[in-house]
């Protein structure tokens, strides 16, 4: 079913600033606006883009880290308000879309080769 | 003004909030809309507006007296007629008047009402949300109803039994949604939550009856969370 076109022009009034390109494999790092009670600051959350799910304005991106041992995702509307903006540091050569493999592995095994050659898509 | 619109529901998508928060919304094609009939307490024994939505209709789908009442006032015809009741301070309505989405504004509480998309004949679980039985290790029970009362006595089966039946079809009224955008343009309105019926269905929208009370945490104020609201606080008053 094709968008309805109401729907279409409500959503490109919601987009936000345009994010730079980066595909799953890619290492980004996220500058996500926290408000704490009256200030607001930026903070960075830098880890592996895992996948990037659906189309248009409500497309969405997960982004995977090692906190402390632990592993965190954070899933980012792209339209998202609270993203400052997006530092692509690195590609990854992967073969696949949705690198959920990467939850399985850890350490050594979890590393990406880096992609040297540009993807058709990015 | 009426305060209240009729409309079409296009569908549910996302809105974004300043602060980062992502916000359900339904957006629905609303108005433009024309008053097609003023009742009063005079002649009706009560206030009220009767509301067209204006669409492309053809004549020959309206009664002779629909058709009838349209050419007596000059109006564009219209299929769905609503009334919406008018408050003292609502101020001279009269027929022929536009009713267009800026009867609304961001962040108004509104009601809508709808009629819910059909479920046919529909067993007791998906109505009455039993819980059913088991689907697999030998269980015989999956989604039957179950016991219906005793035997003897009472010898019958207790009015209001929640049986299988017929569901949806019905009119719904979702209060106290809460307008997010008001496009006076191309008149369309995005109110956050979902809205009965399916898209493309025909919806009422009227100011909220009852909105929510004006009080400390209520949705929509910042919330305090007792356990951290400082004597600062009140000191400063």
């Amino acid at each position: 079913m094709s968008i309805h076109p109401a729907i279409q022009k409500y959503m490109e009034t919601q987009a936000a600033a345009p994010l730079p390109a980066f595909v799953p494999g890619d290492t980004v790092r996220v500058h996500v606006r926290i408000v704490e009670g009256e200030k607001e600051r930026v903070q960075a959350f830098e880890g592996v883009c895992i996948a990037r799910n659906g189309r248009g304005g409500r497309a969405s991106f997960t982004v995977r880290k090692i906190s402390f041992g632990q592993g965190v995702e954070r899933i980012f509307p792209v339209a998202s308000r609270a993203i400052d903006h997006v530092e692509v540091l690195r590609g990854g050569d992967v073969r696949r879309a949705k690198l959920y493999y990467l939850r399985g592995l850890r350490g050594k095994a979890a590393r990406l080769k880096e992609r040297t050659a540009p993807t058709g898509k990015a | 003004m009426v305060k209240g619109i009729l409309g079409k529901k296009v569908g549910m998508t996302d809105a974004y909030g300043a602060d980062g928060a992502v916000v359900p919304v339904t957006l629905i094609q609303a108005g433009p809309c024309v008053v097609t009939q003023r009742k009063t307490a005079a002649s009706d024994g009560y206030e009220a507006a009767q509301v067209g939505l204006i669409e492309f209709v053809k004549p020959s789908r309206l009664s002779q007296p629909e058709r009838g009442v349209f050419e007596k006032h000059d109006l564009p015809p219209c299929r769905l007629l609503r009334e919406f009741r008018l408050q003292p301070g609502d101020g001279d309505v009269k027929i022929g008047d536009r009713v267009l989405v800026d009867v609304f504004q961001e962040r108004d509480y509104v009601d809508v009402v709808a009629v819910s998309k059909g479920r046919g004949f529909a067993g007791v679980v998906k109505r009455h949300h039993f819980g059913g039985g088991a689907a697999t290790h030998g269980s015989m029970f999956h989604r039957a109803p179950g016991s219906i009362g005793a035997s003897a006595f009472p010898s019958r089966v207790l009015k209001g039994m929640r049986a299988a039946g017929h569901m949806g079809a019905a009119r719904v009224t979702v209060r106290n949604l809460r307008v997010v955008t008001v496009d006076a343009e191309s008149n369309l309105l995005a109110v956050k939550g979902a809205v009965p019926g399916p898209n493309g269905g025909y919806v009422w929208i009227r100011a909220a009856l009852q909105p929510p009370r004006q009080r400390r945490g209520y949705a929509g104020s910042t919330t305090v969370d007792p356990l951290k609201a400082s004597k600062k606080r009140t000191g400063k008053k």
